[in-house]
């Protein structure tokens, strides 16, 4: 029996690779599962604390850093319309390196590389506020991320995780996210585990987090051995998110319970 | 800390009429009662007082404390009878201090 609901889920992961197991008729944000007060909150661009992190990061976008002395508007002149889409496609593979790179990881790039800057740290105020203020820009626009070419591989790396059971408690994202969505789970109604709301503010975290901060509590959740948030499976899995998620609009920054 | 805040009010009142400030502060409201991953305790820091002067006269203020989440956000009327500057300045445990301001023009 196991054996056969496994060999199922091989054959699935193979022949369906093309399409999200979750129809595009059936998608739904993680907003929509949150209480009316949660949802206001997203809404209420004044309400929504998210917010103070995007307008620290507009800040941060005009202010010449490193020894480059170049402010990121000095390249990329007016954010709205040079960013407007941008956080829709990621995450992408780089073209210098062929590596699998998330927006965070794009904005480090500039920072290293165009403004002779250090990085800046994972979960890191500046960081947030950047990531943040650059996914903003692209609110409402629908995900729409590329898996072919070089990023299939990477696609295929984070599809696997995901169908994977990791931990203690020997599940795969797929179990919550595809298999029991709409459900209770303590507390908390699984939702069908998109990533269009991040950076998202989380009351529980009482602050912004990334997205791979909270894949990381899920696999906290589940006991599973964690994965460094610069870990390119993790970005190989956000790409793989992403995919699963296609068209759903970009409403970072969200609020989370 | 490098903090923020965000005011909103609007850009024209009329004279007399109540209207309504709101002010959101990026601020962490440590309740004092958390630990860190080490299991040592994270000293308590609140933002402790809060006040809105409107030229220079006292038109609102509050304590807050340990019982208000993080980035408290705040909704207050105020009525004006002259344009001029509403001036909002906090402190918290730690002593550090912020400020935001914002213009209005009152007509009628
Ligand atoms: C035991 C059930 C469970 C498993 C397994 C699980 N999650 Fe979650 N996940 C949750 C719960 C509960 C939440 C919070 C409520 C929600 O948004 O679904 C959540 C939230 C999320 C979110 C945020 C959704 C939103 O809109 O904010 C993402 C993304 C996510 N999970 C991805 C994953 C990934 C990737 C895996 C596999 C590594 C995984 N989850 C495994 C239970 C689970
Ligand atoms: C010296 C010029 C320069 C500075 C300063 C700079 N960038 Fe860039 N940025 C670029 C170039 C050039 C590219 C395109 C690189 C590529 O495609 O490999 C780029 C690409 C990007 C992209 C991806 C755009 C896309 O369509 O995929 C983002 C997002 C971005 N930059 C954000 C930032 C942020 C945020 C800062 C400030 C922290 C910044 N940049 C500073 C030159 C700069």
């Amino acid at each position: 029996m196991r054996i056969g609901i496994l060999l199922l889920a091989l054959l699935a992961g193979n022949t369906f690779a093309q399409t999200p197991a979750i129809p595009a008729s059936e998608l739904r944000s993680g907003v929509s599962f949150g209480s009316a007060e949660l949802r206001a909150m997203q809404s209420d661009d004044f309400a929504n604390p998210g917010m103070l992190w995007v307008e620290r990061g507009q800040k941060l976008w005009q202010t010449p850093v490193g020894s480059a002395g170049r402010a990121c508007a000095s390249c990329h002149s007016d954010a709205s319309l040079a960013l407007k889409g941008v956080a829709a496609r990621y995450p992408v593979v780089n073209a210098s390196d062929r590596r699998v790179i998330d927006l965070e990881a794009r904005i480090n790039a500039c920072r290293t590389s165009q403004q002779k800057a250090p990085a800046l740290a994972a979960e890191s105020e500046d960081l947030l506020a950047l990531t943040a203020f650059v996914a903003h820009q692209s609110r409402g626009m629908p995900l729409a991320v590329s898996i072919s070419d070089s990023a299939r591989a990477f696609f295929d790396q984070g599809r696997d995780f995901y169908y994977a059971r990791h931990g203690q408690m020997d599940l795969s994202c797929a179990d919550c996210h595809e298999h029991n969505w709409g459900r209770k789970l303590l507390a908390e109604t699984i939702s069908q585990g998109h990533p269009n709301a991040y950076p998202a503010y989380r009351l529980e975290w009482q602050s912004l987090g990334s997205l791979a901060r909270r894949i990381r509590a899920c696999l906290f959740g589940i006991r599973a051995q964690m994965l460094a948030s610069d870990d390119p499976q993790l970005t190989a899995l956000e790409l793989f998110l992403a995919w699963r998620a296609d068209g759903l609009p970009v409403e970072a920054p969200g609020v989370r319970r | 800390m490098a903090a923020g805040s965000r005011v909103q009010v609007p850009t024209e009142v009329r004279r007399g009429e109540p209207f309504e400030v709101k002010i959101s502060v990026r601020h962490p409201m440590e309740t004092g009662f958390r630990v860190d991953d080490m299991g040592k305790p994270i000293a308590r820091n609140t933002i402790h007082e809060f006040i809105c002067r409107y030229n220079g006269t006292p038109v609102f203020a509050a304590n807050l404390g340990s019982g208000i989440a993080a980035n408290p956000y705040l909704r207050f009327f105020v009525t004006a009878l002259d344009s001029g500057e509403l001036k909002f300045e906090w402190v918290d445990d730690a002593g550090e201090r912020g400020d935001a301001a914002a213009t209005l023009r009152v007509t009628g």
